[in-house]
């Protein structure tokens, strides 16, 4: 009891202080803490969280430096430095919620960025909602978030995996018009499914004479796919599709590779992209790969891609894949509508002399925007990231959308090469608002605008 | 027809595979009846140590064909090194203790040792290849049946795994060594009376069991991709395989091998989408018929 009056009566001190001190609102908040939660351990930290921890921190440097290229420019988030605090995503969902809880209720975070699985995405969006706490999903790739549920505290600033799909099978449709018989190799969870029902939905509408001849579901982490690749093998399939990611990719094409399976079909790797350093030789010539969009090789050459390339080279001394893309494009996000807020609430103080409590008013627009007030400027937001504009237009203002593109490997001196490089529109691959993926491709995918 | 020599082919080395991983498991717990949930610790353990000595081995340029005994090197060091310290240092404290207990305690150890294996190798998958590319797996070259293209390097599984199973079952029947451990595992307190020393069969047999996980995890090492976390998922499908089979009996792993390899070869050629579910259907099935497991012998009733 005692104790607890001696905290009130300080906290009262300190915000009367605080308020008295006649400044901007940067003195009264010393920094802004972002929880950030990504896999720094399991299979999926290799290719994805670690890139994505190690882009984080980066960036965060960066920014804290004011090194940004413009429009952001000023330090931090609106000159306020930004303070890290990183959570393991690995353990699962149930895991994931109690992290998230202590994160926003012991840590107290202003936002938490980050989750790169879909099922952690799926479990963490009703606890933010219930805490009432800005979220920004960055790598989780499933469509359902938005599309089964509505948040108001949630934000995702990647495109979901829908556009994956689509855009797959429109470009292996250019290039290989021919293609009759098709089969598939993903993992049995949430994302292989999801992936694969929207390739499959997709290819069944857009060349109905496609035969599906196998779809095989290995278990996430299954290890051994001997019995797998013969089942391929002798299927004989022009194109196989994968959305296998981390270690099973790695085991699946090293075991594939020697047997010849992709001398007489052709590979989609839908998430490919962050494996083309890690397998040389194995990855076989004519495979077509994407990056979740325009990501990594993807990417169009701006001030943003260089300066993302340049701070996380200088880190890492590799160039940056797409989840350290990812993970710029939620950073930038917050920022943008961040700063946002902070011009708006600004824009629309009362000008001075014309009301009566001009100090305390001055001092009210220049304070650090709440979050009710971020969340107004972060929905249907449309900003600058490395990997291009991002306009954040489905979900009611909270889903991401952006463009994306596929190509097709080559081996040049030891080193895998994309070429064959084709962009597809955010409007060709992505469902309007208020449309579910699977009913907008079996309805024929016209365009969203 | 080509489909079923697929199915059996397949089958064969998945079972192989499966044995190889699953039959240190099953002795350790004929033996000890400790279910040990760190095997697949140790199983991780060797496979970290094959990366670690085969790549080693190809970046001084030695000849590939060596890093083979890279492999086994990198089995028996685990075996020697981690099985007396597990046995010694903390397993002999808890002889006599609960069943329960003892999966719990072996479980703690399962988590510490996962952890270990993070701090010493870090988190970045590792592959076994040497800088121009070298790899046991694709160093054997291919053998073809009906149109499909197979390893050699599954031959040399399944020949590691049959020569596993005859090594054991000669020891444990034909030995003066195997005939104290089966009166060891039929009744302890007697063997000690009779003077035996069953502190140090137990030390053997731990040792042993900890160098078959460590020859699964090497000879899977250059197949895959070396992860931390690969040992949870070895530790599910190896407890299933030695539960089919009945704890603690070897021919029942090597039962219980072959009819779940079998099993998972025919449903991805014929009903891929049965895969995840036909083990667990096949544990079912003879968990109803057989509720100790295919090979369990009865129980002896004591006092």
């Amino acid at each position: 009891m005692k104790i607890t009056t001696v905290v009130r009566g300080a906290v009262a001190c300190a915000t009367a202080l605080a308020l008295a001190m006649p400044a901007f609102a940067q003195d009264k908040k010393t920094s802004i803490k972002v929880g950030f939660v990504t896999f720094l351990s399991g299979p999926a930290a290799g290719p994805f969280g670690v890139p994505a921890k190690m882009a984080a921190e980066a960036i965060v440097e960066s920014l804290n430096a004011g090194k940004a290229p413009a429009p952001y420019q000023s330090k931090g988030f609106g000159g306020i430095p930004i303070e890290l605090v990183i959570i393991d995503e690995a353990g699962g969902a149930t895991k994931q919620v109690s992290e998230y809880r202590t994160l926003v209720q012991r840590q107290e975070v202003d936002v938490v960025i980050g989750y790169i699985g879909s099922g952690d995405c799926l479990a963490v969006a009703p606890v933010a909602e219930e805490l009432k706490k800005l979220t920004v999903l960055v790598d989780c790739g499933t469509p359902r978030i938005f599309e089964d549920a509505s948040y108001r505290y949630v934000f995702r600033t990647r495109p979901h995996a829908t556009m994956d799909a689509v855009a797959a099978v429109l470009y292996l449709l250019d290039n290989r018009p021919a293609v009759k018989r098709v089969s598939g190799i993903n993992q049995n969870y949430a994302y292989g499914q999801d992936s694969w029902n929207d390739f499959e939905a997709t290819i069944k509408t857009l060349k109905p004479g496609v035969e599906i001849i196998s779809s095989q579901m290995p278990k996430f982490g299954a290890g051994q796919y001997g019995a797998e690749i013969s089942a391929l093998i002798s299927s004989a399939p022009d194109v196989i599709h994968s959305s296998l990611w981390g270690g099973d990719l790695e085991a699946f094409m090293l075991q594939a590779q020697p047997r010849d399976l992709f001398k007489n079909s052709q590979l989609v790797l839908v998430a490919g992209e962050p494996y083309l350093h890690r397998l040389p030789g194995k990855i076989p010539d004519g495979t077509i790969v994407g990056a979740r969009g325009t990501n990594g090789v993807f990417a169009p050459d701006s001030a943003h891609k260089r300066w993302l390339t340049e701070i996380y080279k200088a880190k890492v001394g590799i160039d940056p894949n797409y989840p350290a893309y990812s993970t710029a494009e939620a950073f930038l996000g917050v920022k943008a509508a961040f700063e946002k807020a902070m011009r708006q609430k600004i824009g629309a103080a009362t000008p001075m002399g014309a009301a009566k409590n001009v100090k305390e008013e001055m001092e009210k627009a220049y304070a650090p925007p709440n979050q009710d007030e971020i969340i107004a400027a972060f929905e249907k937001l449309s900003f600058e990231s490395p990997s291009g504009r991002v306009n954040m237009s489905l979900g009611k203002g909270h889903q991401a959308v952006m463009g994306t593109a596929y190509g097709t490997t080559r081996t040049e001196n030891g080193v895998v090469k994309v070429g064959n490089i084709k962009y597809y529109d955010a409007e060709r691959v992505t469902p309007p608002e208020g449309m579910t993926s699977l009913d907008w491709i079996k309805s024929g995918m016209k365009r969203s605008k | 027809m080509s489909h079923l020599i697929a199915v059996l082919i397949d089958g064969t080395i998945y079972a192989s595979w499966l044995f190889v991983i699953a039959v240190g498991l099953t002795l350790i717990y004929g033996v000890m009846k400790i279910l040990n949930i760190a095997h697949g610790s140790l199983y991780a353990l060797g496979a970290f140590t094959a990366v670690t000595f085969c790549n080693a081995w190809f970046a001084h340029g030695y000849p590939a064909l060596g890093s083979f005994a890279m492999l086994g090197l990198a089995a028996i060091a685990v075996g020697l090194v981690a099985g007396p310290v597990i046995e010694r240092g903390l397993l002999r404290f808890m002889y006599g203790k609960d069943e329960v207990v003892l999966v719990l305690v072996t479980y703690a150890l399962f988590l510490i040792l996962e952890d270990v294996i993070k701090l010493v190798w870090g988190v970045d998958p590792l592959f076994v290849q040497g800088p121009n590319g070298e790899s046991p797996y694709a160093l054997l070259g291919n053998f073809e049946i009906s149109g499909l293209n197979y390893p050699n390097y599954s031959l040399l599984l399944i020949g590691v795994a049959v020569a596993t199973g005859a090594a054991l079952t000669w020891v444990l029947t034909r030995t003066k060594a195997g005939k104290l451990l089966i009166a060891v595992i039929h009744d302890r307190e007697m063997s000690a009376a009779l003077g035996i020393d069953v502190g140090r069969t137990y030390f053997v047999t731990f040792t042993v069991g900890a160098m078959l996980a460590a020859v699964g995890g090497a000879l899977t090492a250059p197949t895959v991709s070396v992860v931390t976390g690969m040992g949870a998922e070895v530790i599910v499908v190896a407890f299933a395989v030695v539960v089919i089979g009945g704890l603690g009996s070897l021919p029942g792993a090597a039962l219980g091998a072959f009819i779940v390899g079998m099993v998972r070869a025919a449903s991805i050629h014929f009903a891929p989408e049965l895969e995840l579910f036909s083990v667990y259907l096949v544990m079912a099935v003879v968990l109803i018929v057989r509720p100790k497991g295919l090979f369990s012998g009865a129980e002896v009733r004591k006092i």
